[in-house]
């Protein structure tokens, strides 16, 4: 199709057809015309930059050629609209190309990601890498030997007991936040806030150099639990501090105005109110500390063998676990560390699709749930 | 109001507060408020845990400073943050993290370069362009992306992206060396380099530049979005007067959030480096380094006096990016309530 045809066909689309009155609009859609000369311009970018960069330079790799497409396609893009519909459709088609070609790059990372991990850590997932710990496994054995127990029970514990601490802990912030305040809200706001930007690697050393060098504890499951509680504490808050917000004043006076004191006003209507949120935000919180890797190497060390004591001796966990194989010099090590990523990655879904459906109730679905299930009660009332 | 006290109609009235009477209000009896029992301990402890993260904040910051101070007080902080050499277990230990801290910035930079524009785009997408299920669809997904762990994506670069963009490491350094910053210096390897780093790091910050950054461009007014529809402008023309003028502020935040992110960011980046000491300007090289990926690496060893300077290493990258994310919200939430930036 020339460009001579293609403006013929601008123009046509241009011009008021008598039927055009009775005919829906539509002013975003797509044209013949238009899908052609993306069609074309995309084919004429990755030929060009094919013929270029393969034949004519040294390139090699998927990621620069994917790169130097989109760069070479937009400019293409953008000269052939403006030849045919002027200079303010080309610099609108090319924004809104961009940006889909954007939007379109997260999804594949993210896709690239979980795909990459899942081909090369499917093959070990077995029974027996969920039953078995590391302890008996001797380097001639197959990469198929042993299991991933006992970084699973490490990081189900040190998360657990991270998630004892730090979850009420962020709750009751966020609580004095919203509900009591006072003169220090604002700065403990801030705090909040900057506490959420501290690097997982320095709330380690705090806790190593708190408990480890200074009390002498010694690396074990808790002090990497507390290292992790200090990075949930401020991202519940911030979560649930909007939640509490969203909880109508009326509910609070009503309260109050049938003589409930301030603590039974908290407890039994505004939260209980929010509960969905606050359960969604204490579930993406433990999403995010699930998979932390720097804390929990100055904090908890790692161990060959399951240990289910958490307050005695060193523990594996999953993220530790990865970051100990992947460096082993053997390829069967390397593909265990993918196949506990890939169980870690697993987990971090489960705790992300939770969140998702709790998030998703509908006021008052719970409350309709318990009655159901009592039908008892329901009678008596 | 319908006579005034001195009783003229009220059409001739110019205040109702020019008489003297209407200006003595009676004073509002005080309000006192006594609290149970019950309810100043459940305010008290609630306040109390809030004023717990106040502390734990202000003991990180303490304790490493504190800790750390034997071995940089011998060494001394002028050379502790000029010098690149790092040896701590040699004697005399020597240890400076100018090198570190270079590769730091260099790494985050290279982030923002490629993660903030991605960012720009996939925000500006779902805000104007996306329809609403696909709108929903892909903010489950990007959240999603904020929660994959990082040693995963270090393990997705060194094993994947790596060999992905070497290729196009090479072709920069042949085509491009003129610029000293993708000069090989003499090295054929293109693996393990700030580049391959920064590239990873740029992927991890999007999640947190785009949600922030979308959130600011929702907020932008309709009216003035229809407005300049209502002028004829096309959906591009839109973002250019509206969005992003509107949105500047809280999208210069939301850049420093990610920037703060990049810094801190300790296990992708320790896969990927190999760790270096010198400061060159060879991005595409072996050779890079990060304070977290630093400490990540060192721990444990080097004794006492290698422990210690790492301990002053996490203190001063605490500083940094305290510094950072102070300045980020403060702009985001200066742009969330309407003023300018």
């Amino acid at each position: 199709m020339s460009i001579a045809t293609l403006k013929q066909a601008a123009q046509r689309r241009a011009l008021p057809q008598p039927e055009d009155s009775l005919r829906r609009r539509r002013p975003t859609s797509l044209h013949r015309a238009d899908v052609a000369l993306l069609v074309a311009s995309a084919a004429s970018a990755v030929s060009l930059v094919w013929f270029v960069f393969y034949q004519l330079t040294l390139f090699s790799g998927a990621a620069g050629f994917v790169i130097a497409s989109i760069a070479v396609f937009l400019v293409m893009y953008y000269f052939a609209n403006r030849q045919v519909f002027g200079k303010m459709v080309a610099a609108d088609r090319v924004v809104a190309s961009l940006v889909t070609l954007g939007s379109v790059g997260v999804v594949t990372a993210l896709a690239l990601v979980i795909g990459f991990l899942y081909t090369r850590g499917h093959r070990l997932i077995s029974w027996h890498f969920f039953t078995q710990d590391q302890h008996a496994v001797t380097q001639t054995a197959p990469a198929s030997a042993g299991g991933i127990s006992h970084a699973i029970v490490g990081t189900l514990e040190q998360v657990g007991l991270a998630v004892v601490i730090g979850a009420p802990a962020g709750v009751a912030t966020a609580v004095f936040l919203n509900e009591v305040g006072g003169r220090i809200t604002a700065a403990i706001r801030t705090v909040i806030t900057a506490m959420s930007a501290v690097p997982s690697i320095v709330a380690g050393l705090f806790i190593y150099v708190l408990l480890i060098t200074e009390f002498n504890y010694g690396f074990r499951g808790f002090a990497g639990s507390l290292a992790l509680a200090v990075l949930l504490l401020p991202n519940i808050t911030r979560t649930t501090e909007e939640v509490l917000k969203v909880v109508h004043g009326s509910l609070r006076e009503a309260s109050m105005a049938l003589g409930a004191p301030e603590w039974r006003t908290v407890w039994s209507v505004v939260l209980p109110t929010a509960r969905t949120g606050i359960a969604t935000a204490v579930l993406l919180g433990i999403a995010r500390i699930v998979g932390e890797t720097a804390p929990l190497l100055v904090t908890v060390s790692s161990s060959a063998y399951m240990n289910v004591n958490p307050f005695k001796d060193p523990q594996e966990a999953l993220p530790t676990f990865v970051w100990q194989f992947y460096q082993l010099p053997l390829a069967k090590d390397v593909e265990r560390a993918f196949a506990a990523g890939l169980v870690l990655v697993g987990l971090v879904l489960i705790l992300f699709v939770l969140a998702r459906l709790v998030a998703s109730i509908r006021p008052g679905a719970v409350h309709r749930m318990v009655t159901r299930l009592r039908p008892s009660r329901l009678e008596a009332s | 109001m319908s006579v005034t006290s001195d009783g003229r109609p009220p059409s001739e009235v110019t205040g109702p507060l020019d008489s003297p009477a209407a200006i003595e209000a009676p004073t509002p009896r005080e309000i006192r408020v006594s609290r149970s029992k019950q309810d100043r301990v459940y305010r008290g402890s609630v306040r109390a845990t809030a004023i717990a993260a106040f502390v734990i904040l202000f003991l990180i910051g303490t304790f490493l400073l504190v800790k750390s101070l034997p071995a940089i007080d011998k060494e001394g902080w002028g050379t502790f943050l000029t010098t690149t050499a790092w040896n701590p277990s040699a004697s005399p230990p020597t240890f400076g993290i100018l090198a570190v801290l270079y590769w730091t910035v260099v790494i985050a930079v290279i982030a923002l370069i490629v993660g903030v524009p991605v960012s720009l785009c996939a925000a500006l997408f779902i805000t104007d362009y996306a329809p609403l299920r696909l709108r929903r669809a892909l903010i489950a997904l990007i959240d999603l992306l904020a929660v994959v762990p990082s040693v995963i994506f270090g393990l997705w670069g060194l094993f994947l992206l790596q060999g992905n963009l070497q290729g196009f490491a090479r072709f920069l350094s042949a085509h491009f060396n003129w610029l000293p910053l993708f000069k090989s210096g003499g090295n054929p390897e293109f693996t393990n380099s700030a580049f391959i780093a920064g590239i990873l790091v740029g992927v991890m910050i999007v999640p947190i530049v785009t949600s922030v950054s979308r959130e600011i461009f929702s907020l932008t007014p309709l009216g003035e979005r229809e407005g300049a529809m209502a002028l004829g402008a096309t959906k591009a023309s839109v973002i250019r007067t509206v969005v992003l003028p509107f949105g500047r502020g809280g999208f210069i935040g939301a850049v420093m959030l990610g920037l703060g992110r990049a810094l801190g960011e300790t296990i992708a980046v320790a896969i990927i480096i190999s760790p270096s000491f010198i400061i060159t300007a060879h991005l595409l090289s072996p050779g890079a380094n990060s304070i977290a990926a630093l400490i990540a690496r060192e721990f444990g060893q080097g004794g006492k006096t290698g422990a210690e300077a790492l301990l002053g290493a996490g203190f001063v990258l605490f500083v940094f990016t305290l510094i950072v994310n102070f300045g980020a919200s403060y702009i985001v939430n200066r742009s969330r309530t309407g003023a300018s930036a």
